[in-house]
């Protein structure tokens, strides 16, 4: 049985998913500390999101351990408290874990200082005014003060992603996972949201991304992990992988990811 | 007696419109009424426990492949056979309400289907729970969906209220029917009653029309359009 490090703000111990009859995650065994930003790479169909979504419980693993923060928020055999996907025991779990999506899945039936708003009126119960204080803070933060009344349908897909980027961070998480933030991203658009995670990173936050953005994975993440068929199957730091990857598959998915 | 009597019909105007009356408040009353309970079914029918799926889906479907004017005969004529003794009103809102609850929770189940799964993800994600998630975020984008479906089910029911005519319930129909049988006008009479049920189907049907157009614009209108 694992032990809650208290440097460590993530851990996932001997983690298992399926989805039928695919095996996605292997054993999964993975520390983060506080404060590290951990990009994870590799092929698609490797695990890498599912491995993500596992972290805050919009997918359930089917054997394992996941520690946040110190407290076990999972564990295989636990009986009622962790299943289904939106018990209050989970959703207090989910309130320390922030989490940006490729398709940015804001609420577009809201303005983006509304869609800011959300997480801390309805889940943390603050006062209205305070609360549209803190978004407007938050968006001027990521550069979008002008765009507090505009709804999503409004924005450019890098603005659309700031907003998401400032909505979770509203919730005050004491950790952010990134989905391939930038994926959907026209190229032009991905510098601006890139920019907002440097500044993320650079101010202590501690962070797991999935992203085939080499450049950031080189430049500002303390680690990299090659995720290949389930398993992390390579792990270092950004300067070993990059230039000295020792498994041979990390070396052919670099090969081709970096030739264009 | 082939023409139309204008006397005939000023004489018989106010029964006929306390008739057109008594169908409104059967419309509202059948449709609130249906606008709830056809939410609950739909969400019964989109549980995970299949002690709620099934019972609801097996209504659903008797409801949809039986005709309304049988179902109305049952309430009307069997339940009281049976031991159940209801007045007419109450028979048609009760035979109505569970008409048209089962098809308005299709259009409830349709709407709230539409929203896509990263909505779900992304509420989940900031820790709301389920009932937060069904009423804060997916509620709200499906009523925009389901508001034209549902407006043109307020309007067929209107016009199907004009059945339990056959049980006496005291609706326009049954009244311009007991007119009839006194004085035979039946060209006047029921040229009366096309004229009422036109001058409220038909502006209501133009305004459903309206709701549908301005649904599909983009969210943002509702910004513009309150400057």
């Amino acid at each position: 049985m694992a032990e809650a490090d208290s440097r460590s703000m993530i851990r996932l111990c001997r983690l298992n998913k399926h989805f039928g009859r695919h095996h996605v995650l292997k054993d999964i065994d993975l520390d983060v500390a506080a404060g590290e930003v951990l990009t994870i790479i590799g092929p698609s169909g490797s695990g890498k999101s599912t491995l993500l979504r596992c972290i805050n419980y919009l997918e359930v693993p089917e054997s394992g351990e996941i520690w946040i923060d110190g407290a076990l928020a999972y564990r295989d055999g636990s009986g009622g408290h962790f299943r289904g996907h939106s018990g209050s025991r989970v959703a207090a779990v989910r309130a320390k874990i922030g989490m940006v999506f490729q398709q940015f899945n804001l609420f577009p039936h809201l303005t983006a200082l509304e869609n800011v708003m959300e997480g801390p009126l309805t889940v943390l119960r603050r006062p209205r005014r305070e609360a549209i204080a803190a978004a407007r803070e938050l968006l001027s933060q990521v550069g979008l003060s002008d765009r507090a009344d505009y709804f999503p349908e409004e924005l450019s897909g890098g603005q659309a992603q700031r907003v998401a980027i400032a909505r979770a961070l509203a919730m005050g998480p004491k950790v952010m996972l990134f989905d391939e933030a930038t994926s959907a991203l026209d190229p032009e658009l991905v510098g601006e949201v890139l920019a907002v995670m440097r500044n993320l990173a650079g101010g202590g936050m501690t962070m797991v991304v999935v992203t085939h953005e080499m450049g950031f994975a080189r430049q500002v993440s303390d680690r990299v992990i090659f995720m290949d068929d389930g398993r992390v199957s390579e792990s270092g730091t950004p300067d070993t992988l990059f230039t000295h990857p020792q498994n041979p598959r990390t070396q052919d998915f670099l090969r081709a990811i970096l030739q264009h | 007696m082939p023409y139309f009597d204008v006397g005939v019909a000023l004489d018989n105007l106010g029964r006929l419109g306390e008739g057109l009356g008594f169908t409104v408040l059967l419309t509202v009353i059948v449709m609130a009424l249906s606008l709830v309970v056809a939410l609950l079914v739909a969400l019964g029918r989109m549980a995970r426990l299949a002690v709620l799926r099934w019972p609801m889906t097996a209504y659903v479907e008797v409801i949809r492949n039986t005709p309304l004017l049988l179902q109305l005969y049952y309430f009307f004529f069997v339940l009281p056979y049976v031991g159940i003794k209801l007045d007419g009103f109450t028979a048609a809102v009760l035979a109505l309400t569970l008409n048209y609850s089962a098809y308005m929770s299709e259009v409830y189940r349709s709407g709230i289907q539409a929203i896509a799964k990263g909505q779900h993800d992304a509420a989940h994600a900031l820790g709301m729970t389920f009932l937060q998630t069904f009423r804060r975020i997916v509620l709200p984008q499906a009523i925009r969906i389901v508001i034209p479906g549902l407006g043109n089910y307020f309007i067929s029911l209107f016009k199907d209220t004009a059945l339990c005519s056959i049980a006496g319930v005291a609706e326009v129909m049954f009244t311009a029917k007991t007119i009839t049988a006194v004085n035979y006008q039946y060209f006047t009479i029921y040229t009366v009653c096309f004229a009422f049920y036109f001058i409220v189907a038909f502006p209501a049907a133009r305004f459903v029309n309206y709701l549908e157009r301005t649904m599909k614009g983009g969210y943002a209108r509702r910004r513009l359009a309150h400057g």
